[in-house]
């Protein structure tokens, strides 16, 4: 986690320093039209892409996610194996584990996928913390707290739950009054259409420019939509976990297909979100992380030109 | 550079700064009693939240036989062990009391066969380990709040808390550092007259085995697995448990869990 923070220090501050030098004077109302006035006056043409509440709310999510995900591991060690149904313990059989197993060769750590094992020593199932190694399904410097305990995990992931749902509801909230959603986010028939060719362009690395990077395109569309929706599904399974909160909607119950279920679909949610991150970070790299991490910042975005090909 | 660009670089690089501090400081957070205070309204929120969406009479789903659990886990302790317990074991709690005490106007100390003779209650639920793991099975007991009504609760009573007869001597590794204190747990009235919540003697149709608890233990059906105490020697009626134990109302709400295990 401290590796992951440093990177970003040194990005955000790296990125700070370009900024100053770069940004002077170019947003200085609040009136699009005035600030549409003044990005043409500018060599490149600069919009204001994302909007306040947007950018609040995304660095709010990404915190989130960070504590959401170092907690969540931390829980899961405690017991590191997932079911499908309404019930499952140790005699019941896990569909994935994470474990360690004494052999002839010492202690090997391990993951299971159904029948499917692959030997994961030093990193999962057993690995070293504070320079001994341990039986642990998640190593230390992934999960928070790095030490193995229950109780404070499920602190941190509580309030960061909290957190993370107000601000979801706030984010969708302002989304649909806006029309930000239905505008920007939801995929409209031609995005959908549209796809195949979207896949080549970011299989090729081509970034859209012009007229054209002033929209998601069809892939961002399907990918922002989507990580809205696995978010929602991981609170819904989340409170499913709760026995309290099962009194209140036992409906919630049938339609995971059980507690346990629920569970693992929590576990693959977040597993979910981490793919969409590593891509969505790839992707900021790819298409000019200052450009892009700006527009999160400041809601300024320097439409890239478009180049004769 | 207007007056406001600075102060939107000051508030942004502000949460950054706050943001990584919070990240790189996580363990120690995590330890610290001023930190706590956090965690603990977030708790309350969480039961708050829960107590208002959640009605009193609201049951916890209630499963079918099919769906009982081939194995139902044990957990804490297996065996409490010690010659009291043992000598009950082999006189098949013949000689078990279970008593009512506390902020009652009638105190009650029944024996297991004169709590079986009450009026039953089954009920197929599941039990859900704060670890993650989930079993179910069939409980059958009396309900809490007919002993309550019996012994006649005062009006300051505010918290039902059971005393057991184990103290969790099991694997360190799993259930925490080794106790000399018994295990114990509490509960408020909403949950104590609440229909399911139960002091159960029998499992899967059996009278209850040593490792499920054995001879009377509780069910409280809308909390999680350490709430349901086992090896229940007595229920002491009270206003408080700030002078009980830790303090914090159970075995392992001392050692940093939530007292309300909704969640």
């Amino acid at each position: 986690m401290r590796a992951a923070v440093v990177l970003l220090i040194s990005t955000v501050v790296d990125f700070r320093r370009k900024v100053t030098a770069d940004v002077e004077g170019v947003i200085r109302s609040s009136l699009p039209r005035v600030r549409r006035a003044f990005s043409h006056s500018e060599a490149k043409e600069a919009f204001y892409r994302h909007r306040l509440p947007v950018r609040i709310t995304h660095w709010i999510n990404a915190l989130c996610i960070v504590f959401l995900l170092g907690s969540g591991l931390n829980i899961f060690n405690a017991h590191p194996r997932l079911y499908w149904g309404m019930y499952g313990a140790d005699a019941d059989r896990p569909f994935f584990s994470i474990g360690s197993e004494d052999g002839s060769g010492g202690t090997r750590g391990y993951a299971q996928l159904e029948h499917w094992r692959i030997d994961t020593t030093g990193v999962l199932g057993w690995s070293k913390s504070d320079g001994e190694y341990d039986a642990r399904a998640w190593p230390d410097w992934i999960t928070i707290p790095s030490f193995q305990d229950l109780a404070d995990a499920r602190h941190w992931h509580f309030l960061f739950a909290w957190l993370l749902a107000i601000n979801g509801a706030v984010y969708l909230t302002w989304s649909v009054v806006s029309r930000h959603l239905q505008r920007e986010i939801v995929p409209t028939a031609a995005d959908l259409r549209a796809v195949p060719s979207s896949i080549v362009e970011h299989v090729k690395l081509k970034h859209p420019a012009g007229a054209a990077a002033k929209r998601y395109n069809p892939l961002q569309r399907l990918a922002y939509m989507g990580v809205i929706v696995l978010i929602t599904l991981m609170v819904l399974t989340g409170l499913t976990m709760s026995p309290g909160f099962d009194a209140v909607c036992p409906w919630l119950l049938e339609v995971f297909g059980g507690r346990q279920s629920a569970r693992s679909i929590h576990f693959i949610g977040a597993s979910l979100i981490v793919l969409f991150v590593l891509v969505h970070l790839i992707e900021v790299v790819l298409a000019g992380p200052i450009n892009e991490v700006r527009s999160m910042l400041t809601g300024r975005y320097v439409v890239p030109e478009e180049r004769a090909s | 550079m207007s007056a406001a660009d600075i102060t939107r670089r000051a508030v942004i690089a502000a949460g950054f700064g706050g943001a990584g501090a919070l990240i790189w400081n996580a363990n120690s957070l995590t330890l610290s009693p001023s930190f706590a205070h956090v965690f603990r309204a977030v708790e309350d929120w969480t039961r708050l939240s829960q107590r208002t969406l959640l009605l009193p009479g609201q049951l916890a789903k209630e499963y079918s036989a099919a769906d009982i659990s081939p194995t139902f886990k044990p957990n804490g302790t297996f065996d409490p062990g010690g010659d009291d317990y043992n000598s009950q074991v082999v006189q098949n709690f013949a000689n078990w009391r279970l008593r009512i005490n506390g902020m009652v106007s009638r105190p009650l100390s029944l024996s297991v066969s004169e709590i079986r003779a009450l009026p039953p209650r089954t009920q197929i639920t599941r039990h859900d380990c704060v670890e993650g793991w989930s079993a179910i099975g069939m409980w059958t007991g009396v309900q809490l709040g007919l002993l309550l009504k019996a012994a006649g609760l005062l009006s300051s009573a505010r918290y039902a808390v059971f005393h057991c007869a184990d103290n969790l001597t099991g694997d360190p590794s799993k259930g925490g550092e080794q106790s000399p204190r018994q295990y114990y747990e509490s509960i408020d009235l909403v949950d104590a007259f609440h229909p399911q919540t139960l002091i159960a003697y029998a499992l899967n149709g059996r009278p209850l085995d040593v490792a499920h608890g054995a001879p009377l233990r509780l069910r409280v059906e809308r909390q999680l697995g350490y709430k349901q105490a086992k090896y229940i020697e007595r229920i002491e009626i009270t206003d408080s448990f700030a002078n009980i134990a830790g303090g914090r109302g159970g075995y392992w709400e001392d050692r940093g869990y939530e007292w309300y295990a909704g969640v």
